[in-house]
């Protein structure tokens, strides 16, 4: 075959465009980012972490529109278990993953970032509590999720909120927590803080740990109730949270209210499912999405279309930190212009994202690589949903205190 | 602490013990008779709680209407499960029965899972949630039935191995085997009827339980434990130890409860197995062998 | 028995096949680290740590047929015992290794005296082991010193050097460590199985009372098996310690772990001198695999890889009593011809 000059010289254009155009494809080629997802499928977690993987599933389109970076997930299945979560963990490095995400578990999370840690690759905590994650000086764990002492100061500065709102003056609680590694991690926050407030003037007049895995809370509601404590702090997770409920009405004891200064139960579906009218009233203050917000709003058409089933309401916190723990991500790869690790290390502690889901401030990393910007809110149960009561500028409802009796639900 | 608050915490031991020792019963006439340390007891009781939940769910039938047609079933399970799979292991050292039941239970377990998900299920009937008001104490309506239904179960499993044909034949198995297989009792087949009959009351027990709590496809090991604890303390092999030892469980938890911090409530248990263990390893009303 | 005896014994006795594959085995193991990956270290290093802890179970029971099914107490015991002596005063793991062994040996000493004192044994004496170990768990959940529930963290500190002195370091220095207590757990057994009181275990195990009718002290020998057992499995808690820096009672001394610990020496072999070590490497390879082929085949629901582990865990039981390596040995040609056998009771392999 030949050329003629002509055809030569067009063709030699024509690839001297392809070659000064190559280089720019291949920097869009690499701008899918590999986003190695941790989550607890399955074991005693497994409903958490299926909840947080439709986080991870509607993630990289939505970050794909707002800042053009694409996403691959690779997911991985930690089994509830620390051991397994840190053997995945490096699998998905050795099979290329770039950046880590998870593990909602906190001795998980512990795992994987030494794991993270040693292998230089950056790792974004999305639901974790326990203080340690990010008190161990890594270079490479971030964490965007409140510590349990965080979690408690916010959690009772709601509490003053909220009898301010309602005008009551609760004068005695009792203090009811499971006792696994997040319960008693918030009890140990409450201990400090609690008694360093002078604008909770309520006494705590018992403590009162129960077994997680516990079928029957009788003895620990009677003793509760002998307390005639105003109202009950509670520190659970979903399925004693819901023995506790039904245990109360059976023993007829309708405290002014059950509060949650942070803690995962009494918003999950459920919760609700379970208890029907009885689950009203239930008050957590805990992270939340804005729900005036506008990527809020984004997410939940993309969740509302992966899972028309479902409802966002119900997964808000494992949808909304899973979701914003890729789109630290995604930002930060933009940012480095590279998949190293290093690189994207130094971008993360750079982030500062205002727009975001979860109420609080711009997402933003401390030296230790920790968010303390995170805001809670006041979500009280109604009508089978969680609802914000506060913070006043992002609330759907006004709150109600002291709440009506077992009896008198509707 | 006032006296009502204790009568309270005490008499809600007490029945929701009764439960427990239904749940025990099951693994006690197994043992007594087979000897085979069934450690996939508690996975057999969730697969009754889950089969409560469903019918439940899809039909609205209340678990008390399921006890005998659960009971049936469970019965030809346990029996095709001994003759099938267990009878080969009845001569085998412990542990490779105990690695076989393991297996089942780890199989149970992970069915559980896949065909349910991992969510917690439960019963809820209209009156779940109703009490009784005797003056200052309050008693759970559910649970009064349940032990109710735990008694009346028990009875006819007392019945049934004192009056009945089959049941002579199956304690002369226990008490004598080389002098029952040299009358002619089949063997195989009674130990067979005997894991059923013990099976049909964990049957029972999980519709009952269905109603008192949940159920997650990981409920069976801790079921397996306290089965075996309530059965060591009460006396392998006997049914009222197996009814006593339950009693006794629900009461001291329910006092460790009052006294110590109710998490810690099940390590009162344990202490209470090894002193057993310990000072009369054939339970309380076991028969020393 | 002692170690120079045993290693005439072996010189003079094994046929050399086996000592052969058994020096060609180490052979690879040292030098496979600087080849792979670490994805594929940390695998080893499971592996190895199995075949460790299994070796150690397989004294009390394999040897002694003592079945013990709390086995992750000794396990939880010495790993917390290490970890607090590091933690709060400083102690290297080595010294608090040695605490540590004390420790579990101590219990050991306590359940066994009860145990055997009263004469318990077979059912009894494994849930009796159970009852100590969730009894420890619950205990340590409320142990506010250790963490409790919460979970108790050793500080790690990043190097890229591997300091052995606190433990502290890469994959690569801590499969070393797990292949150094691997051998050890092998030694240990070769020279149990071989030695004098080797011979009164497997009397005790075979018929107990014979055995005491025949005048061994078989109190003091169950005694010394469950010693042995448990000190041995405290390293393994000191490693696990060190290697994963978090302890939660819940995770540690869960009986699912008790579990996992004697899957392997069933598997392989009970009452077999490699049995164990098969077993570790059969569970790990297996467990990794179906993990694979789940994903692969796009089967990733949760849930399945374990039942199709239970299925072969069942198969394993049912057909292949014994364990695979007798199996194997006796394929290959790995047993001893010397010994005359005059029963039907377990043979011991090397």
């Amino acid at each position: 075959m030949s050329f003629d000059r002509r055809q030569f010289n067009q063709a030699s254009l024509g690839l001297g465009t392809v070659a000064a155009a190559a280089p720019a494809i291949s920097r869009a080629q690499t701008r899918a980012l590999k986003v190695g997802v941790l989550l607890p499928r399955s074991g005693v977690q497994a409903f958490i972490g299926q909840s947080c993987q439709m986080g991870a599933d509607i993630a990289p389109e939505i970050v794909k529109q707002l800042n053009g970076v694409d996403i691959q997930l690779m997911n991985a299945d930690t089994e509830s278990n620390v051991e397994v979560a840190r053997s995945r963990a490096e699998k998905l490095i050795n099979d290329g993953a770039q950046i880590l995400v998870g593990p909602f578990d906190s001795g998980a999370a512990i795992a994987i970032a030494q794991v993270a840690e040693q292998r230089k690759v950056p790792f974004v905590v999305n639901i974790a509590a326990a203080p340690q994650i990010t008190e161990q000086g890594y270079k490479y764990t971030f964490r965007n999720f409140p510590t349990s002492v965080d979690l408690i100061r916010n959690g009772l500065a709601l509490y003053r909120d909220l009898f301010q709102a309602t005008n009551a003056a609760p004068r005695t609680a009792v203090f009811m927590h499971v006792n696994d590694t997040f319960g008693q991690a918030n009890r140990k926050a409450i201990e400090a803080i609690l008694p360093r407030l002078d604008y909770l003037p309520f006494k705590v007049l018992d403590t009162i740990s129960y077994d997680p895995a516990a079928r029957d809370l009788s003895v620990e509601v009677a003793k509760a109730k002998a307390t005639k404590a105003d109202f009950i702090m509670l520190v659970s997770r979903l399925n004693d949270a819901i023995l506790l409920v039904r245990e109360l009405v059976k023993q007829r004891w309708s405290p002014q209210a059950i509060m949650s200064p942070g803690s995962p139960g009494m918003y999950e579906a459920q919760f609700y499912k379970a208890l029907g009218k009885y689950s009203d009233y239930c008050i957590s203050n805990v992270p939340w999405y804005d729900p005036k917000g506008a990527l809020t709003d984004r997410v939940e058409k993309a969740f509302n279309k992966a899972f028309p089933k479902d409802k966002l309401m119900y997964h808000a916190l494992n949808v909304g930190f899973t979701f914003e723990a890729i789109l630290i991500a995604a930002d930060a790869f933009k940012r480095a212009g590279s998949a190293d690790g290093t690189a994207i290390a130094d971008a993360l502690r750079k982030t500062d994202i205002a727009e975001r889901m979860m109420l609080g401030g711009p997402i933003r990393f401390d030296a230790k690589g920790q968010n303390t910007t995170l805001a809670s809110a006041c979500i009280q149960n109604r009508d089978g949903k969680p609802v914000v009561v506060l913070p006043k500028a992002s609330a759907q409802a006004a709150p109600v205190y002291p709440v009506p009796d077992w009896s008198k639900r509707g | 602490m006032s006296v009502d608050a204790v009568l309270n915490i005490v008499l809600s031991g007490l029945l929701t013990g009764l439960v427990y020792g239904l749940m025990a019963l099951g693994l006690s006439v197994i043992y007594g008779v087979v000897r085979i340390v069934n450690f996939a007891h508690g996975e057999l009781m969730a697969v009754a709680m889950y089969a409560a939940v469903v019918a439940f769910a899809t039909a609205g039938i209340d678990p008390l209407w399921m006890l005998l047609p659960v009971a049936g079933v469970f019965f030809g399970l346990g029996y095709a499960l001994q003759r099938g799979l267990i009878n080969p292991f009845i001569h085998r050292p412990e542990h490779a029965q105990f690695m076989l039941l393991m297996a089942v239970a780890l199989i149970l377990v992970n069915g559980l899972l896949v065909v349910f998900g991992p969510d917690a299920l439960s019963v809820q009937v209209d009156y779940s949630l109703d009490s009784y008001a005797l003056g200052p104490i309050i008693i759970d309506k559910v649970r009064v039935i349940c032990a109710s239904v735990a008694l009346v179960a028990c009875a006819a499993l007392f019945a049934i191995f004192r009056f009945t044909a089959f049941g002579k034949a199956i304690r002369a198995c226990a008490d004598n085997l080389l002098g029952a297989e040299v009358v002619g009792l089949n063997v195989k087949h009674l130990y067979a009827v005997t894991f059923g009959l013990g099976t049909a009351c964990v049957g029972i027990a999980g519709c009952l339980l269905s109603m008192l709590g949940d159920v997650t496809p990981n409920s069976g090991p801790a079921f397996t434990l306290l089965a075996f604890v309530i059965v060591i303390i009460g006396g392998l092999g006997s049914m009222v130890g197996a009814l006593a030892g339950g009693v006794l469980i629900g009461m001291s938890e329910a006092v460790a409860g009052l006294l110590i911090t109710p998490s810690a409530k099940s390590m009162l248990s344990f202490a209470l197995l090894i002193a057993v263990l310990a000072l009369r390893p054939q339970g309380l009303f076991g028969r020393s062998s | 028995m002692k170690l120079v005896d045993l290693f005439q014994d072996w010189l003079t006795q094994s046929p050399a096949r086996s000592r052969n594959a058994l020096l060609a085995l180490l052979a690879v193991l040292l030098v496979l680290p600087l080849g792979l990956d670490r994805y594929l270290t940390s695998i080893l290093i499971l592996v190895l740590y199995f075949a460790f802890v299994g070796q150690a179970w397989n004294i009390m029971m394999g040897f002694c047929g003592q079945l013990s099914l709390g086995h992750a107490l000794y396990v939880g015991l010495g790993a917390y015992t290490s970890a607090a002596l590091f933690h709060h005063f400083g102690v290297i793991p080595w010294l608090g290794a040695i605490v540590a062994i004390g420790v579990c040996v101590g219990v050991a000493s306590l359940i066994g005296w009860l145990a055997f004192r009263f004469g318990i044994s077979g059912t009894y004496f494994a849930l009796l082991t159970i009852a100590f170990a969730e009894f420890t768990r619950i205990g340590f959940d409320h142990f506010g010193w250790v963490g409790g529930s919460g979970g108790f963290f050793l500080k790690v500190v990043q190097q890229d050097q591997s300091d052995w002195l606190n433990l502290r370091g890469g994959p690569t220095m801590f499969y070393y460590l797990a292949l150094a207590l691997a051998v050890l757990g092998f030694v240990v057994s070769a020279l149990v199985l071989h030695g004098r009181a080797g011979y009164f275990f497997r009397a005790i195990r075979d018929n107990e009372e014979a055995a005491r009718a025949a005048g061994v002290d078989t109190f003091r020998y169950k005694m010394i098996a469950v010693q042995l057992s448990a000190g041995l499995t405290a390293l393994a808690g000191v490693f696990f310690a060190f290697f994963y820096n978090n302890l939660f009672p819940e995770q540690i001394f869960n009986m699912g772990r008790s579990i996992e610990i004697i899957l392997a020496p069933i598997i392989g072999g009970v009452g077999t001198l490699f049995g164990p070590v098969l077993g570790a490497a059969v569970l790990t390879l297996l467990s990794e695999g179906l993990t694979h082929v789940l994903a692969a085949t796009g089967h990733e629901i949760p849930g399945v890889k374990q039942i199709l582990y239970g299925v072969a865990l069942a198969v394993v039981i049912m057909f292949m009593p014994h364990g695979i390596w007798p199996r194997i040995a006796a394929r290959f040609g790995f047993e001893r011809q010397a010994r005359p056998k005059t029963d039907a009771s377990e043979q011991d392999h090397a």
